[in-house]
């Protein structure tokens, strides 16, 4: 039977538009969770094998093996199983399971140093291909800095520049290849690439070679599926198909690409369509639709990348941002909530929790009661899932088919993209306006015509009108580095495959970031509101600040300091917009570190807030730990004022309680818990991670990590495993505030 | 007129019902032994703050109340300052947000009986039924307590009961039972719910920082058994007991 015939026709058939099958076809559920199953067998013995994979993964520094030989590409690897008489849904990167495969077009160094930290010596040949006959994006990179802009980056004003790696933060729409199949995908890419005719500017040549790659990848990705005896040239006939299709242009992409965060958009009420016909035909029940996507997950969970330590140390616990974005309604009010929503949540349960996929419910106060229900109960038992405003990202960015791009940034699937642009240190540079433009650490002078202040004992005008000075250099480096990068990253590691399931020309947003907002708000209240006075070094640097009097602090839902933070947001984003970008993309901003708070704070001296050098920044839009004394839902009020519009990549919120704190029944805890989020979100605020964890428990795991090989927390936009993060993060995480009783 | 602030808690989800914002206040008449939070008994002490202040903090904070929530007055002993906590209640309860006022009962004036006229719920910490008992532990006759309960169930204000189970202090079976024949078997109609709160040390530490001696350093925690004996106890006389 036609698809068009098996499910409701619209204009999805005649032209490639999912969004349209979604909204025509899908079937909203507005019950509970009690028609969920447990795993099967197959499910069970299949994740066992995993979980022994993991464990020898851990003894083994990270890492269980790596293929140091085969570049990998879409076709690179033959097919690989583990174990295949359980496996409903196939495909691995490599030939073997946690093998991690080299991808050296991103910069071979990465991959060098990678290799050899994990004792493992990268075959020569590699080395000399792309020295010799191949340029990656990363020394193309190089061969174009700037001094000033290599100044900012070494000296920590700016950092995790994807310039020695993979950029990602671009979905893929990997339901096409199931609704559609590649050929037709191919046909679609042959007429844009027909029209696009002269003038031959550099931009339409550039874009007539980018649609003939994709077209290449394609027909690689229909040679993989091959490989694992399926026919992906043609659309999925049934719900196992459409699990396995999705999967396989996912897989086609994590094997050619190894970006930052590779995020998988938003399948699951897409898949709920064919599991709700097949359901309605007798082809299938409950406990099977739940193995499709028990296994599914379980696929997901297996994505691994090769990561040197430098990257580590910016974001830990080897994560791979598989976000999938749960939930949410359509512009016209309807419901996007499917029994496959609770499905995904359901794998926390079956799987035991995990990171990855990131899962990401988009939370409006109108979805049933039954679903908000079930997702603070999943957030209670398993720490494992963060939510995003759905009101906000759709009152604002207008489109309503959309996925979360790594932690927390808003993505039209299919019709837009980002370019990652990592952080700029907004503490680091306020004490440029402090110390005369030079670095605090080095003395090097960063930002000229910063005039030396008047007095040691700080005046708010005068830092301020200093700051303001710096903050608008910093974004003009900033800027200038990142028109570089995705210009080489274009250039030399073009994600074709992902971009193959994107609609040719797509709108670009550029997505800058800040660190250390709190950590600049507070220490700009402390100058207004209370003394600080600067102590100097020899050579005139600041090393030391001492307070006298009170000064409100960010995260006790106080104007006085709230609107010093939202004000700055505010400033530093209009710096941003007022630059020229690479093929015309719309600037962006985020507050959000990951983890790379810790690193942040390792590279930035004392702050005028009090804070000594080296201490970590609190983590995204946090407010300082220890700092947020009026309790929880003060700390997310003064969050919630941070305007979305000055930070449309997305502001980060991770919220720590324990468990006991939500109340003293479990149905009080899940009532509570879906109070505080519907009124977190009806002020306006943005996205929320949400930990209920006890803190003697991590410590224990910090001692016995073998005893909770799957304990999972949300740290700044994604989750990690516990085990997996190096001490000093560990350290953080138990440091960061944690909202008890007493 | 201004209130003298101990502290907030933003997010309480055990003083009143939902999620609340706790406004504790300073000074409290009682000195109980087992007191979590010596620091605002003094009547010393404390930030001087605007009602206005704490208006603007609720309506901030208004989206999180939900359907039950909104805001406890505790303390320290929140009756103290009645005189200025009246405007302000009636202030929040212009702006839609339910109030609580978590109190021990023991103060009485007319703008104590305007407060509990107003407020939405009364919690009324009853720390002893036997009155040389509650003489022993808090410093003070539970003679108006009682009287505040009565005055609650005639002018029909719904109230909870609360009691802190203290191991060999409050604990007895026999003071329980007069509590409970006192109270219970439905002859205080406006009880909408008991609650057994279980003894916590949390406030040791600030017993050592404020330089005082932490009289209960030898009382144990209550055990399971002890928590749950108690929980039947109060069942046979209440049909609302919850153990917090």
């Amino acid at each position: 039977m036609e698809l068009k015939e098996k499910f409701i026709d619209g204009p999805w058939s005649s032209k490639i538009d999912v969004a349209d099958f979604v909204y025509r076809n899908i079937t909203p559920y507005t019950g509970d969770a009690s028609f969920l199953c447990g795993p099967t067998d197959r499910t069970r013995k299949l994740w066992d094998i995993c979980l022994k994979a993991m464990e020898e993964e851990r003894q083994n520094n990270g890492v269980r093996s790596i293929d140091a030989k085969t570049i990998s590409t879409i076709t690179s690897h033959k097919a690989g199983y583990i174990d295949k008489e359980n496996e409903l849904i196939v495909g691995l990167q490599t030939d073997e399971l946690l093998k991690r495969a080299i991808k050296p077009f991103g910069g071979w160094r990465v991959v060098e140093r990678a290799c050899n930290q994990n004792g493992v010596e990268l075959d020569p040949k590699v080395k000399e291909i792309f020295t010799h006959y191949r340029k990656s994006h990363n020394d193309g990179v190089f061969d174009v800095y700037t001094e000033e802009i290599l100044k900012f980056r070494s000296l920590g004003f700016l950092t995790g520049l994807p310039d020695n790696y993979s950029r990602g933060r671009i979905i893929g729409d990997y339901r096409r290849l199931a609704l559609y199949g590649a050929d037709r995908i191919i046909e679609a890419k042959k007429e844009d690439l027909k029209h696009l005719t002269g003038p031959m500017t550099e931009d339409r040549i550039r874009l007539r070679e980018e649609v003939a790659e994709q077209i290449k990848a394609l027909n690689e990705i229909k040679v993989l599926g091959e490989y694992y005896g399926l026919d992906l040239s043609r659309p999925a006939y049934n719900a196992h198909e459409a699990v396995q299709w999705v999967y396989m242009a996912y897989l086609a992409a994590v094997k050619e690409q190894d970006g930052a965060a590779m995020s998988l958009g938003s399948v699951s009420s897409f898949l709920d369509i064919y599991i709700d016909y097949d359901l309605n035909h007798g082809v299938l029940d409950e406990m099977h639709a739940q193995e499709l996507i028990d296994q599914f997950v379980l696929k997901l969970r297996m994505v691994r990348h090769l990561r040197m330590q430098a990257y580590n140390d910016i974001f830990a616990g080897d994560p791979t941002w598989i976000t999938e974005s749960i939930g949410g309604r359509f512009n016209d009010g309807k419901i996007k909530v499917t029994k496959t929503s609770f499905r995904f949540l359901q794998t926390l349960y079956n799987l035991g929790p995990a990171p990855e996929p990131n899962m990401t419910v988009l939370w409006s106060p109108e979805l049933p009661e039954g679903f908000k229900d079930f997702c603070a109960k999943v957030s209670i038992d398993t720490s494992s899932v963060q939510y995003e405003n759905d009101n906000l990202m759709r009152d604002t960015r207008k489109c309503d088919d959309y996925g979360i791009a790594c932690c927390v940034s808003y993505q039209a699937v299919g019709k837009a993209i980002q370019f990652f642009g990592a952080r700029a240190n907004l503490a680091k540079a306020l004490l440029l306006a402090i110390n005369g433009g030079r670095c605090e650490n080095t003395g090097t002078v960063m930002v000229e015509g910063i005039e030396p202040l008047k007095s040691d004992v700080l005046n708010y005008e005068e830092v301020l009108a200093n700051y303001k000075k710096v903050l608008h250099e910093v974004a003009r480096v900033y800027n200038e580095a990142m028109n570089i990068i995705h210009y080489m990253h274009d250039k030399y590691d073009y994600e074709r495959s992902q971009m193959a399931f994107i609609d040719t020309n797509p709108s670009i947003n550029l997505a800058y970031g800040v660190a250390g907002m709190s950590i600049a708000a507070d220490s700009l209240s402390a100058i207004k509101f209370a003394k600080v006075t600067a102590h100097r070094n020899e050579e005139g640097l600041t090393d030391s600040f001492s307070i006298e009097g009170e000064y409100p602090c960010f995260g006790n839902d106080d104007d006085r300091v709230d609107n010093i933070a939202k004000e700055l947001i505010h400033y530093f984003n209009g710096e941003l917009c007022k630059l020229p970008i690479y093929k015309n993309a719309e600037p962006t901003l985020s507050i959000l570190t990951i983890t790379s708070n810790v690193m942040y704070g390792k590279k930035t001296g004392a702050t005028p807030d009090g804070r000594l050098k080296g201490v970590a920044f609190a983590p995204g839009a946090n407010p300082m730990h220890g700092r947020d004394s009026h309790g929880a839902i003060a700390s997310l009020s003064s969050v919630s004022k941070l305007d979305y519009h000055d930070a449309m990549d997305g502001i980060s919120n991770t919220f720590s309680i324990v468990p006991k704190s939500l109340g003293p029944t479990d149905d009080e805890k899940i009532e509570n818990l879906v109070t505080m989020m519907d009124g977190y979100f009806t002020k306006g605020a943005h996205h929320l991670n949400v930990n209920v964890l006890n803190r003697e428990m991590l410590e224990d795991a910090m001692e016995h990590p073998e005893k909770y090989p799957q304990l999972t927390i949300r740290v700044s936009g994604y989750a990690v495993n516990f085990i997996k993060l190096s001490r000093e993060h560990q350290l953080e995480v138990i440091a960061r505030t944690f909202h008890e009783r007493f | 007129m201004e209130l003298k602030v101990h502290s907030y808690e933003s997010m309480g989800t055990y003083d009143g019902p939902g999620l609340r914002l706790v406004v504790f206040l300073q000074g409290c008449p009682f000195k109980c032994l087992y007191c979590a939070n010596p620091d605002t008994i003094p009547a010393e002490g404390g930030t001087v703050t605007h009602p206005e202040e704490i208006l603007k903090m609720a309506l901030s904070q208004k989206p999180f109340f939900g359907k039950k929530g909104g805001v406890t007055f505790s303390g320290g002993e929140p009756t103290v300052q009645a005189e200025a906590l009246v405007p302000l209640v009636r202030e929040l309860h212009e702006n839609g947000i339910n109030v609580c006022i978590d109190t021990n009962g023991g103060i009485w004036n007319r703008h104590v009986e305007e407060l509990f006229s107003i407020a939405d719920l009364t919690l009324l910490d009853v720390k002893q039924f036997n009155p040389a008992r509650h003489l022993e532990l808090t410093g003070r006759p539970n003679t108006q307590t009682l009287a505040t309960a009565a005055w609650l169930e005639e002018n029909q204000r719904p109230f909870w009961l609360r009691y802190v189970l203290v191991p060999g202090i409050s604990d007895a079976e026999e003071d329980i039972r007069q509590l409970g024949e006192h109270f219970g078997k439905g002859r205080y109609r406006m009880i909408r719910r008991v609650e057994i709160l279980p003894y916590h040390t949390l406030g040791k530490n600030k017993y050592d920082s404020l330089g005082l001696e932490y009289r209960l350093k030898d009382t144990p925690l209550n055990t399971k058994e002890q928590l749950e004996r108690a929980k039947s106890l109060f069942d046979e006389y209440f049909d609302c007991a919850v153990l917090n």
